[in-house]
């Protein structure tokens, strides 16, 4: 078990936006979590990362307690510097990509490598080089992201996720931002991560696209899970009438 | 009147055959003849009135390179320069506890921004340089022996340099701490998400990813304050420190020649502060690096050269 998420709580003010979440990715599984927004799909996936900090609860990934030492049977509370270096374990791409815009394509992928892990550059580039190369970005290693369109600038955030050598991936709504002519070029570097074996989870409306990469379909509504499984059972024969409403409006 | 004037320009003509175009008047821009013709004669009454005036115009290049004149310059620019870099040191860390997750820090460096920011400089340069009369020996003790690191009469310490360099750093400081703030609050916190998702810790974040960015925040108004800052310089002449409104009263009150002096004090001031006009320049041109069309890059000269190049009254016209 990669991810192993138990009982995480989180609130904001009054809301109660996550309220009791359990949840599991397998190493090498495809998970996604759909619901409508608010559900609290965002921030449990941003409490994987300990982006968010969740009230109450634990997640574990590849047996690190996140934000979290584990000693002598207690957890200790990390200081930000040092979940800095779970962090480094897990990437992340954002629905707005938020690369960074004073730095070149190549140095956006090759930063992580050479800040946090002290990787050569030289050695860091030509992986980087590799990297977009493989999200098909080549010829654009020199050129500024402001340049760029947006389905390109989010193959970039990929690869510069992919750069650190990451266990686990989290998608954070990666094509919401996106011109409708764009979200496929997207979508499919994700369908070929996916078939590499890359553990994923992927917050996303694209239906289509969870029927066909996702291995399980998590449906979140008010903070809490409310179905899972395969997506033939959840997305093809929803079991609760608040799955069903859901994806009638999203496939209407 | 002016709706028929209106009809006339919707009014249908008989429209040309395609044969060939038709030859167009351009605008006459009476408008820029006549101010410019104005400029003119109110340069030229201006100058004839100069000209009459009592005063020796030929002595000033001398009074320039005059030795307690070219004193006051360095000393003016000496203390600027320090002033302004202390200022920006201390102001971002303050700034960096203002914006802190530390409420302790937080409130500190709001007392501290109040306080520098609210008292005029003239007021603090005073207090430090009359200093002694409330303390007068400085003294830092070893602890835990008789030696002393510092043991000496605060007159000796706080000369008329090190009061204006505290009065007018620390004031400038507190504002320094404002606009480094407004810098780092600019940045979109999607960057800092980001900069943590690729396990960057809190220094990396500030170092690499935060702080280059606020730059194009932060140096314009930081410009303008150092600017400000060479001119304020002069504020230090009170407590009798050779900066170069200090010098120009020294020379002055022994050739008379006042007028005279002050204008050369002028334009070593002019001098200046274009010199810092152009270092600020290139500062922004390097961190707009990447945002900047790359046909606009070039040199100040050759920007300057080419909006010359073509007389402003001509423009219209062509």
């Amino acid at each position: 078990m990669l991810v192993r998420a138990r009982g995480l709580r989180k609130h904001y003010g009054s809301l109660e936006v996550l309220r009791g979440v359990d949840l599991t990715v397998r190493r090498g599984e495809v998970v996604v979590l759909l619901g409508a927004s608010g559900a609290g799909k965002s921030t449990l996936l941003r409490c994987v990362n300990h982006l968010e900090a969740a009230d109450s609860g634990e997640i574990w990934v590849d047996d690190v307690p996140i934000g979290f030492r584990h000693e002598g049977g207690r957890l200790h509370e990390l200081r930000e510097a040092d979940v800095a270096r779970q962090r480094a374990d897990i990437g992340m791409v954002f629905q707005r990509f938020n690369l960074f815009p004073h730095r070149t394509v190549l140095a956006n992928v090759t930063e992580g490598p050479v800040q946090v892990r002290g990787v050569p550059r030289r050695e860091a580039e030509a992986y980087a080089r590799e990297l977009l190369a493989r999200v098909g970005l080549a010829d654009k290693v020199d050129t500024y992201p402001d340049r760029l369109s947006g389905g390109q600038q989010q193959r970039v955030a990929i690869a510069r996720a992919l750069a650190m050598r990451p266990k686990l991936l989290l998608f954070d709504e990666p094509t919401s931002a996106l011109d409708p002519e764009l979200v496929g070029e997207v979508l499919a570097v994700m369908t070929e991560l996916a078939q590499e074996g890359m553990t994923m989870l992927v917050v996303t409306h694209e239906i289509a696209f969870a029927r066909e990469v996702a291995d399980r379909v998590v449906f979140m509504d008010g903070g809490v899970v409310v179905e899972e499984g395969p997506p033939e059972q959840v997305i093809g024969a929803p079991q609760h009438e608040r799955t069903r409403s859901f994806l009638a409006r999203v496939t209407a | 009147m002016a709706d028929r004037a209106g009809a006339a320009l919707t009014r249908p003509v008989d429209a040309p055959g395609d044969s060939e175009l038709l030859p167009q008047v351009r605008i006459r821009h009476w408008g820029r003849w006549v101010a410019g013709l104005a400029v003119l004669a109110v340069l030229g009454l201006l100058f004839q009135a100069i000209s009459r005036g009592d005063i020796d115009y030929a002595s000033i290049p001398d009074l320039l390179t005059q030795d307690v004149i070219l004193e006051g310059l360095v000393d003016t620019i000496v203390l600027a320069v320090i002033a302004q870099a202390g200022a920006i040191v201390i102001g971002t860390v303050v700034a960096l506890m203002r914006t802190s997750a530390n409420p302790v820090l937080r409130w500190v460096s709001w007392a501290y921004i109040w306080v520098f920011r609210g008292l005029p400089v003239l007021l603090q340069i005073l207090l430090w340089y009359n200093i002694a009369l409330v303390f007068p020996t400085f003294t830092i003790p070893v602890p835990f022996t008789d030696a002393y690191l510092l043991d000496q009469p605060a007159n000796v310490i706080m000369t008329g340099f090190l009061a204006a360099l505290l009065g007018l750093g620390l004031n400038e400081s507190a504002y320094m701490a404002e606009i480094v703030r407004a810098g780092l609050t600019s940045v979109d916190r999607g960057q800092t998400e980001a900069a943590k998702s690729i396990g960057m810790g809190p220094a990396k974040v500030l170092s690499r990813v935060v702080l280059p960015q606020a730059m194009r925040v932060i140096i314009p108004p930081t410009g303008n304050d150092f600017i400000n800052m060479l001119k304020g310089t002069s504020i230090a002449s009170v407590i009798g420190f050779t900066e170069l409104i200090h010098a120009a009263n020294a020379l002055s009150s022994r050739s008379l020649a006042v007028m005279e002096t002050l204008l050369a004090v002028a334009v070593w001031y002019m001098v200046v502060v274009s010199v810092a006009n152009v270092g600020q320049y290139y500062l922004e041109r390097h961190y707009n690096a990447s945002i900047r069309p790359v046909g606009t890059r070039g040199s100040v000269w050759a920007k300057v050269g080419g909006s010359l190049r073509t007389p402003p009254f001509m423009r219209g016209s062509r």
